[in-house]
């Protein structure tokens, strides 16, 4: 016990050393993350007023975040089965990045709801009184929870097992990764179902969702993961194998290809029977009695989503910035797909026909600023401690070369 | 694995001596001095008059409560209204009635559109003025169409009806296949023995879950703290608030509720559980709406249900709503003759 104090002190500790770029994206990310607190607690005391919500539009950027980011969480699920399942032993070492994605992601989804909440004063009312199996909500609260904890325990217990020099015992994490493997596909399933199960909504009433929202996390995580593989590759000791993001590359390629195809079956089904459910859609893509907002969006989203496809599938494909273009291209086509393009134009028009747009106001966009800032800075955190730990440099039996004085060499004790 | 920890020497630290203490002291003050910074505005809270006692934070469910909490919850509230509005509230916890289940039939033929049961409404429930909430939206249609989305919500005729439309008012339609009911993740919304959807506004989390639910758009959310007048009309005038309090109100239903829960219409069941009509019936000019009990045989919807060619809004979606409309085809409203508007029959 006392041991795992001090290795949490060490870690603690460790966050706060690092190089200038370090230094100035983790105080960029306090910056922000500080803005969107001070958002909060004026939403916090006026109440969602202060957001662009209305009656009519009742969910906004915050389930909007909330969605998507569900399915980062998801998406770690990709490098555990070639790991674990298929025994591709170049990734082994990689995984562990995926689930810390997943806790950060989780608890990101977390503050997400959090914000949402008109009473966050009352969320014990979830354990008291909770409408179990009735409401797929209070599903979402289980997966959502046990998915984090399940991966708070794999990634504790390997990292901790690192940092104590000994063999993680297979009995006491294998069976939480299969789990969690299962779990994983949950999550995401049980989110999808919560809007695919609402019968006054034709927009999410699909049976379509739940698959089309698992090919988005499917790239977009895997996306996200690489993008981490490669700042790690480049700013730290870490090897980072090739055929890992070979790996990758090829699942998020197909992932993406997916998400495409079944939002094309979509798009068909809703335009050709062209039936009073297409109306929301109609909205999303082309704009409804000259309401447009979100027409540049989707667009956008669409394009963004072809262009990494595109990059994908030419001979540029094994390039690293190529890949890397492909990655922020698609991460934010599907944000906003999944967002801006999935939950808001369900509300519109309403289900008594009437049209009322949804613009979120500077002080919601900076509660999700800061939601990111949070997440971000837990994620990097987490990498960034748990990289000298897995490379054998922080150990309970060594002092870590930073933890020394700058001039004194970095030699480990001998015992 | 053995290993001493004692048998290891200390790691020397970055820095050491004062100049650490004193920038990891800045660092820590900028720090603290930034979070404070960013948690200003729950200053206002804290100023504000009304506190938050632990006895409200663990309040039980509607449901839950015994008859002595209840009365202490009660007495509470009044004690919230006296001091909020200077009323003393009559507020009460009706039972539903054995033997009861509410319906609502609406005689589309008669409504002309001249919204006063939206008005009556907001003024018994006690609905928010500021920002504005009603229960009741009364829709627009062309005469040829029963498509929703050709209606208009915003019309503002100097004059009602209008010759080439109908009105089709919608409120909660106390669906007996609730899908809010349903979704609720900590069953703050329910259905009553008597068929009328009620909402506990001390237990509601404010998700809205049941609002993107609700394929009639009956729910409402509270975005900010409820208030009876704008800042212009309280300056006017200190008691409007008071005025315009309806001192006679229920637990389940019209008292005032707080910022960030949902409401909705509840058939007036502080009125209706006390043999009373709603307010939005009392109001109407025209006779359109017919509300009472469908297990009474012999009552004036059962009749109705009976006798008439009905329908409701959206059956394909297995709502089962107990909100009913109908068109009474012998004389629809906007076939009324001129020579009876202007009471001159012709020879």
């Amino acid at each position: 016990m006392k041991n795992y104090i001090r290795f949490l002190w060490r870690c603690f500790r460790l966050s706060f050393v690092g190089d200038w770029r370090y230094h100035l994206w983790m105080l960029i990310l306090t910056i922000v993350a500080l803005f969107g607190i001070h958002a909060y607690a004026g939403q916090f005391v006026h109440g969602l007023a202060v957001t662009g919500m209305s009656d009519h539009v009742s969910w906004g950027l915050y389930i909007a975040n909330f969605t998507f980011l569900v399915g980062m969480a998801a998406a770690a699920v990709m490098l555990v089965i070639p790991v674990y399942i298929y025994k591709f032993k170049d990734m082994h070492e990689l995984v562990i990045f995926g689930e810390l994605l997943a806790v950060a992601s989780i608890i990101m989804c977390l503050l997400f709801i959090t914000v949402d909440l008109g009473r966050p004063d009352r969320f014990m009312h979830l354990l008291f009184r909770f409408n179990f199996p009735i409401s797929v909500l209070a599903w979402d609260v289980i997966v959502l929870n046990g998915y984090l904890l399940l991966n708070l325990h794999i990634c504790g217990y390997l990292i901790y097992s690192a940092y104590c020099n000994r063999e993680p015992s297979r009995w006491f994490y294998i069976p939480f990764v299969f789990v969690a493997i299962a779990w994983a596909l949950s999550i995401h399933t049980v989110t999808a179902f919560l809007y695919s199960g609402l019968g006054s909504r034709p927009f999410w009433n699909s049976a379509v969702l739940a698959p089309r929202f698992l090919a988005s996390a499917f790239a977009a995580g895997p996306a996200f993961i690489v993008l981490t593989l490669f700042v790690i590759r480049s700013t730290t000791r870490f090897a980072v194998h090739d055929r890992a993001i070979e790996l990758l590359r090829l699942i998020l390629t197909v992932a993406l290809t997916i998400n495409l195809f079944l939002l094309g079956s979509e798009v068909f089904t809703e335009f050709y029977t062209d039936s009073a459910h297409a109306a929301s859609a109609h909205y999303l893509m082309f704009g409804l009695h000259g309401h447009t907002t979100l027409v540049p969006w989707i667009w956008t989203s669409i394009a963004l989503n072809s262009a990494a496809l595109l990059i994908l599938y030419s001979p540029l494909r094994r390039r690293d910035w190529a890949i890397g273009t492909a990655c922020v291209a698609m991460i934010c086509g599907i944000w906003i797909e999944k967002g801006m393009g999935l939950v808001i134009p369900a509300f519109i028009p309403s289900p008594i026909g009437e049209i009322v747009e949804y613009h979120p106001t500077w002080d919601e966009i900076q509660i999700c600023l800061g939601i990111w800032a949070i997440g971000l800075l837990l994620y990097t955190i987490f990498v960034r401690v748990s990289i000298p730990v897995l490379t054998g440099h922080l150990r309970i039996d060594k002092i870590y070369e930073t933890e020394a004085r700058p001039t004194e060499p970095s030699a480990p004790l001998q015992p | 694995m053995s290993w001493d920890e004692s048998s290891l020497p200390k790691p020397p630290t970055v820095d050491s001596g004062r100049r650490s203490f004193l920038r990891h002291a800045a660092g820590l003050a900028t720090g603290a001095v930034a979070f404070g910074a960013a948690l200003s505005p729950l200053r206002e809270m804290v100023d504000a008059k009304h506190g938050y006692s632990a006895k409200q934070f663990f309040q039980k469910h509607y449901k839950e409560m015994s008859r002595e909490e209840m009365n202490e919850v009660l007495a509470r509230v009044r004690m919230e209204v006296k001091e909020n509005y200077g009323v003393d509230a009559d507020i009460s916890a009706p039972a539903p009635m054995d033997g009861v289940e509410f319906v609502y039939a609406l005689n589309l033929s008669r409504c002309n559109g001249n919204r006063a049961c939206v008005y009556a409404c907001v003024r018994e429930n006690n609905q928010s003025r500021v920002p504005e909430i009603q229960y009741i939206r009364v829709i627009e249609m062309p005469r040829t169409s029963l498509d929703l989305e050709r209606g208009n919500h915003h019309y503002g005729d100097e004059k009602v009806p209008d010759k080439d439309h109908f009105y089709l008012p919608v409120q909660c339609h106390q669906c007996a296949n609730a899908p809010c009911v349903k979704v609720c993740p900590v069953e703050a919304t329910w259905q009553e023995p008597d068929g009328i959807t009620v909402i506990d506004y001390d237990w509601c989390i404010g998700c809205r879950y049941c609002m993107a639910a609700c394929p009639y758009w009956a729910r409402r959310f509270n975005f900010s703290e409820p208030r009876l007048a704008s800042l212009k009309e309280l300056a006017a005038n200190p008691d409007v608030e008071a005025e315009r309090l309806n001192p006679e109100m229920s637990y389940l239903s019209n008292r005032p509720r707080p910022k960030g829960v949902v409401e909705k219409c509840h058939f007036c069941l502080h009125r209706t559980r006390k043999g009373k009509m709603p307010a939005c019936l009392e109001a109407c000019p025209t006779g359109a709406r017919k509300f009472g009990n469908v297990l009474d045989p012999h009552s004036e919807v059962s009749e109705i249900l009976k006798s008439k060619r009905i329908f409701v809004l959206k059956e394909d979606l297995g709502t089962l709503p107990r909100f009913f409309y109908y068109f009474d085809e012998r004389t629809p409203q906007t076939d009324i003759p001129e020579w009876i508007e202007g009471q001159e029959e012709p020879a």
